[in-house]
């Protein structure tokens, strides 16, 4: 479904070319979960972006179902079928939860499925159909609905930037069978990026980044044990202990 | 009526016919059609332009629809509209001005109403204006005073979305004890167009309050200037939100001024201007809008 051959990204700093993404290559088939997990600064949300379209690469080229993508727009991306949550939700003054999925889903929804894509991430739909996404809401609560935002676009790949930060316990069951469901449902793939345990335990292949680089890529089995190694767990927590 | 007339009289006054309750409409500087009820009486003024509406206390869910329509070129129109609202009453006021402007020659409307609103009296007051034809000027000033007496409340709602192309609004409110005002401004601007917005509210009551929000957006080379003062006599509270987008090469002057006379007035004042965030244009497009769609939806909503 997806393939990045050779991505780079870098930018400009003080004169000097600094790497973001270095030589990204990956391939994410259909009915897959695939989770990227990796320190701080690792360049995990960038490569959603560089998918997305927001951010151009700079060199490399990506495929979306055999077509190549890296020039088009991000409203084209979007038509073909890639689906975005923003690791943190954007807030809009006197759009209301409703518009925002009536957007996504690019029909009239019924306010029956509206509540549908509510319960997924696990909003009492009444409380939230006509709230507006200003700072009335909490960012666990705009988190939420910036998941369901995705999956009411039914596209076939999914992207979530750490889906289960600042939403509590509801939840993960909720959230993880959402993903499930999509995979299901669409034939479609889902692209995560985590650190928590129960996620990257329902992914069929994990990406380690580390340093603007792929450094592990493989199936779940043989990933996991070695994310559990000490020495890994204390490089990705290698801020707080450094 | 004709269409033109029909569509203006529906886009100020929401009316797709007749109104139910009482009604005065007013097309190229003279009333053309005028209806009481038993409890609202319409009597036109004899000494100047304009209508004395009489609400009887205790006047409970009635409404009064006063619209003007300009569809000739080079109308100047000055109305003086004054409000009696009783005691106790509860009522809809819905006034507005449109104008289709056919030639290129400069239509005006001078719009000035006065409330009088009685002891512990409700009303809710929704003022549309819109400009539409030729290359001449569509003008519109308004100029609103309210004396809220103790006890009342008063929401103002008025909407100006587009067309206008000068437009010199002048609110100056006085609210006694336990009265509560509330206004909500938008406006829109594009071209060359002007828009002038300035309250004064006094606060003269003991727990008199004032709500005042304004949100606008201001495209092209348009220019929007927004005066607001509250002033704070007694124990009171007031609150003054001013938020607006900025777009092309528009200009937006916002300036607030509150004054408390008192150590028991609560005043705030809040003022934004910015450009459309940019990532709430990429948050739509990654929803499947185009750039434009993206920019539209945002504004549709702020000015929601």
């Amino acid at each position: 479904m997806l393939k990045l051959d050779n991505v780079c990204y870098s930018v400009n700093e003080n004169g000097k070319q600094k790497d973001i993404l270095k030589n990204i290559n990956l391939e994410i088939g259909d009915n897959e979960t695939v989770v990227i997990t990796g320190h701080n600064g690792s360049g995990k949300s960038t490569l959603m972006k560089i998918i997305m379209g927001i951010i151009p690469v700079s060199s490399g080229k990506i495929y979306f179902d055999g077509v190549n993508i890296t020039n088009m727009t991000i409203t084209n991306r979007a038509k073909l079928g890639i689906s975005y949550a923003f690791q943190t939700p954007v807030r809009f003054k006197g759009l209301t939860v409703k518009d925002l999925l009536t957007s996504a889903n690019n029909s009239n929804l019924k306010v029956m499925d509206v509540c549908n894509y509510l319960s997924k991430v696990g909003l009492c739909a009444r409380d939230y159909i006509d709230r507006e996404l200003d700072d009335s809401l909490s960012g666990g609560e705009l988190k939420r609905i910036e998941i369901a935002t995705t999956l009411a676009r039914n596209a076939k790949l999914n992207m979530f930037d750490e889906p289960e930060a600042g939403i509590d316990l509801w939840s993960f069951e909720g959230l993880i069978s959402a993903f499930n469901e999509n995979k299901q449902k669409n034939g479609g793939a889902n692209l995560i990026i985590s650190h928590q345990e129960k996620i990257l335990n329902i992914a069929d292949k994990i990406v380690v980044m580390d340093n603007s680089k792929i450094s592990m890529y493989g199936k779940k089995d043989e990933i996991l044990p070695n994310l559990n190694s000490k020495r890994y767990c204390s490089r990705l927590q290698g801020d707080y202990y450094e | 009526m004709n269409k033109i007339e029909k569509d203006l009289l529906l886009a100020v006054s929401d009316l797709h016919q007749i109104p139910a309750g009482a009604y005065n409409i007013r097309q190229n500087g003279k009333g053309i059609d005028k209806k009481n009820t038993a409890n609202i009486e319409i009597v036109s003024k004899k000494d100047k332009s304009g209508i004395d509406i009489i609400i009887k206390p205790n006047t409970i869910n009635e409404s009064v629809h006063i619209p003007v329509i300009i569809t000739e070129s080079g109308i100047k129109d000055v109305v003086y509209n004054d409000f009696y609202i009783g005691d106790n009453s509860d009522i809809l006021i819905v006034a507005g001005c449109g104008i289709h402007n056919p030639d290129k020659n400069s239509s005006e409307h001078n719009g000035i109403h006065t409330f009088h609103i009685g002891k512990n009296a409700k009303v809710k007051y929704v003022e549309k204006h819109l400009g539409v034809g030729q290359s001449g000027e569509k003008i519109l000033n308004p100029i609103t005073e309210v004396y809220l007496d103790n006890g009342s409340y008063m929401l103002m709602e008025t909407t100006q979305l587009g067309g206008v192309s000068y437009s010199q609004r002048k609110t100056i409110a006085e609210v006694s004890d336990n009265a509560k005002l509330v206004i909500k401004e938008k406006i829109l601007t594009s071209e060359n167009q002007q828009a002038n917005t300035n309250f004064d509210v006094l606060l003269t009551g003991q727990n008199s309050s004032c709500e005042v929000t304004s949100r606008s957006v201001a495209k092209g080379q348009s220019i929007q200037e927004f005066i607001s003062k509250v002033t704070g006599n007694n124990l009171c509270f007031g609150h003054v939100e001013c938020d607006a987008i900025i777009m092309d090469n528009s200009k937006i002057i916002s300036t607030p001024e509150i004054v408390a006379n008192c150590v028991d007035a609560n005043l705030v004042h809040e003022a934004a201007i910015g450009k459309i965030a940019g990532e709430q244009i990429i948050k739509l497009m990654s929803l499947g809008l185009t750039e434009k769609e993206a920019e539209d939806m945002i504004i549709q909503g702020f000015l929601k």
